[in-house]
């Protein structure tokens, strides 16, 4: 009925009665990880690579606490997910039954809606509505929790057609008369930018915003979570703004007079210095939930508006522009400062990354998990396509991007998959490794190996005098050897010869990889901005 | 500045927490809450009075617009409303003369009477909350034994009604 191709879950005793029922079940796979945090990023990575609902499944109490990180992680970036656990049977809720949870309190923070059945006459338009809110909107987690009896209970099976969600409003185009003020600001401008969200990717408005960018002549700076909307090898791309953005991106906001923001949310990682942001620019922005209007930053044209619809109708009414003087500008700064290694006569983050890209014709799919890995991963490789760069952004959850990445696998069989790990966060969810062989999921690992949470340490030495307090990790396995206690296949790369052909080998092998690349234990990423700063007050530019 | 909004939500379990939730997540102290049912079966109106400035209060009507469960939210401009809360008030009575004294008090301030033990008395007080306040306050110095109060009612004056968007009437 909603189409669902694959579950991700691990059962337990009040779920049992649903997965006794997928015993028979010959249309729905379910791939049973190891740990039900793995079954939710797997969910959210299957979700964020193909904009479909992702499903997880897990039982009452401990199995539904351990979906919670992954539910949290979906809600901050707006991944439509269904999250279905089960409960104690009803007559037991409230009574410290065993293995029970509230949940549904536990979750409400986190997700967009969340349902507990108790009549298994409801439980029918209760998932419909479910898939409905999920997907729908701007989209987000939501989770049905069914007591056990309820999913014993027999009653005559009716999908309703139609839904009817009166609290539940949905938006379409924007305003006529805002597109039109939009269109007068943008001909008017002479040092326009955009800043190109998640939202983008999600409402699929990346062709609009190309027509858009290219009849009016505006470079594009993407958040974290708006990489891939636009080429970045593209002339007017300015790459990724905020704490760890380009500098000409940052130098670009500062100096703008027309900021144009399309689905992001002002996040403090991108803005920096409320006050010192954007400050000679007013402020378009358009976004499918008004609650994200004037939440952080002040705006001169707030649009409320699906950014498919609303860019379709602004690129009918904007007239082309001459931005030259301002690209000139914009150009120097791209020479004059460009994303570089600070160790680059060793194996350095750059160096996996553009070999990645060459060896996939930057075709692959990146997934990451959190921390200098991930801030490298979005600056050195050359994102072309939209849901090709799949991160935690809002929630920035360590040991996401290895159970994302077999979601991602199991919906793009055909593709280059990669998890970039650090040597922190892979073993986060590193039992997944099982999931991952079992049911060849052949995705490759590739750990930049500092020996530190290498993010933390980087804050220690900028702004706590190198008191590396709790980040050295001492006690690391060898990478190699435990991928191949799981039957895969691992490579220790130490020098820059060693990388591409084991890079090559990787994606030439049918089962899942792992590469262990030893990097300079104390490369930082540049540039950065320190936390509450301008965002033009970048260390490490330039030299 | 206090603002008074008001919510239509559905009675499904849960609500009042969402609510009441999403209020202290989003670091929004509520001074006062009252919830009731409606004319319409299955919809019933909570009153919230927060504390807040003009972009405080439209972020919380935008975050409250998100739940599912909340179908109509309205800020109620206090020059266009009535609101009313109400107190019950046990007293201690220590003399006839303190008794008079108390029973005057009530005549003034339009309040009732609902219960005479041997040694108190139950005031049940109906008014704007300064009006509820001085009442509390005068009545301190009588010795107050216990107080409980409503949060705020309020209804927009005229034809003005906070009600459900037309589709949502069967
Ligand atoms: C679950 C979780 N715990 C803690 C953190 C805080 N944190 C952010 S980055 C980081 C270090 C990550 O280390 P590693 O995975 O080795 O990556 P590196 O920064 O060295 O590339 C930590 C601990 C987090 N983001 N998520």
């Amino acid at each position: 009925m909603e189409n669902v191709e694959v579950l991700f879950g691990y059962p337990g005793g009040t779920i049992m009665p649903f997965y006794d029922a997928l015993y028979d079940e010959k249309d729905i796979k379910h791939i049973l990880t190891r740990h039900e945090q793995g079954a939710a990023h797997a969910a959210d990575g299957y979700a964020r690579s193909t904009g479909k609902v992702g499903v997880c499944v897990a039982t009452s109490g401990p199995g539904a606490t351990n979906l919670v990180s992954g539910i949290a992680t979906a809600s901050m970036d707006s991944v439509p997910m269904v999250a279905i656990t089960g409960q104690v049977p009803t007559k037991l809720i409230g009574t410290d039954a065993f293995q029970e949870a509230d949940i549904t309190g536990i979750t409400a923070p986190i997700t967009k809606h969340n349902y507990l059945v108790k009549d298994v006459n409801d439980l029918a338009h209760t998932v419909k509505e479910a898939f409905y809110i999920a997907r729908t909107g701007r989209p987000g987690p939501v989770l049905i929790d069914i007591p056990k009896d309820v999913l014993v209970s027999e009653t005559e099976f009716h999908y309703p057609k139609n839904i009817r969600l009166v609290g539940y409003k949905q938006v379409h185009t924007g305003h006529a008369s805002q597109i039109s003020m939009a269109a007068t600001e943008i001909a008017r401008a002479k040092k326009p930018v955009i800043i190109a969200g998640g939202g983008m990717q999600i409402a699929c408005a990346c062709a609009e915003l190309r027509e858009l960018v290219e009849k009016a002549q505006i470079p594009v700076a993407t958040t974290l979570m708006g990489i891939g909307c636009f080429p970045e090898d593209h002339a007017l791309s300015l790459g990724m703004v905020g704490m760890h953005g380009t500098a000409y991106a940052n130098y670009a906001i500062c100096e703008t007079d027309l900021l144009i923001s399309l689905g992001t949310k002002f996040s403090d990682r991108v803005t920096g210095k409320i006050a010192e942001f954007a400050p000679n620019a007013k402020i378009i922005h358009i976004d499918i939930d008004p609650a994200e209007i004037g939440k952080n930053v002040r705006v001169d044209v707030p649009i409320v508006g699906h950014l498919k619809e609303t860019l379709t109708e602004l690129n009918k009414v904007i007239a082309p522009g001459d931005t030259s003087q301002w690209l000139k500008t914009i150009a120097s700064w791209k020479e004059k400062f460009p994303l570089h290694s600070t160790n680059p006569d060793m194996l350095n983050p750059q160096h996996i990354m553009e070999a990645i890209y060459k060896a996939t014709n930057g075709e692959a799919i990146i997934v990451t998990e959190v921390g200098q890995n991930q801030m490298w991963a979005a600056q050195y490789y050359t994102y072309t396509k939209p849901r090709s760069f799949i991160t935690s952004g809002g929630l920035g959850t360590m040991g996401y991007g290895f159970p994302a990445s077999l979601g991602v696998k199991y919906a793009h069989p055909d593709k280059h998959v990669f998890d970039i790990a650090g040597d922190g966060s892979i073993q986060m969810n590193i039992q997944e490794l099982a999931t991952a062989a079992y049911n060849d999921l052949d995705v490759n690992i590739v750990i930049m190996n500092n020996g530190y949470l290498g993010m933390v340490r980087q804050w220690q030495e900028m702004f706590y005098d190198k008191r590396y307090a709790a980040t050295p990790l001492k006690g690391n396995p060898d990478f190699v050897k435990l991928i191949e206690a799981y039957g895969g296949v691992g490579a220790r790369v130490t020098k820059q010869e060693e990388l591409f052909p084991a890079i090559k080998k990787a994606i030439n092998t049918d089962n899942v990889c792992l590469i262990d690349c030893v990097i300079p234990p104390e490369e930082n990423v540049y540039p950065m901005v320190a936390p509450g700063a301008c965002i033009s007050n970048m260390f490490g530019v330039g030299q | 500045m206090k603002h008074t909004i008001a919510i239509l939500v559905t009675d499904s379990p849960g609500v009042l927490a969402k609510i009441a939730g999403l209020f202290s997540r989003r670091g929004y102290n509520i001074e006062s809450l009252a919830v009731g049912h409606t004319e319409t079966k299955g919809i019933s109106r909570m009153t919230i009075v927060v504390e807040g400035d003009d972009r405080a209060l439209e972020q919380i009507k935008k975050q409250l617009n998100k739940l599912i469960d909340a179908i109509k939210v309205a800020d109620l401009d206090p020059y266009n409303s009535v609101g009313r809360e109400l107190a019950l008030i046990k007293v201690k009575v220590d003399s006839p003369q303190h008794r008079a004294d108390m029973i005057q008090l009530v005549d003034v301030f339009r309040a009732k009477i609902l219960d005479i033990g041997d040694q108190s008395l139950i005031i049940e007080i109906t008014g704007r909350q300064d009006k509820v306040d001085a009442m509390i306050g005068l009545l301190s110095q009588f010795g107050i034994k216990e107080v409980v109060r409503t949060g705020k009612v309020t209804l927009a004056r005229g034809l003005k009604v906070v009600s459900l968007p037309k589709k949502a009437k069967r």
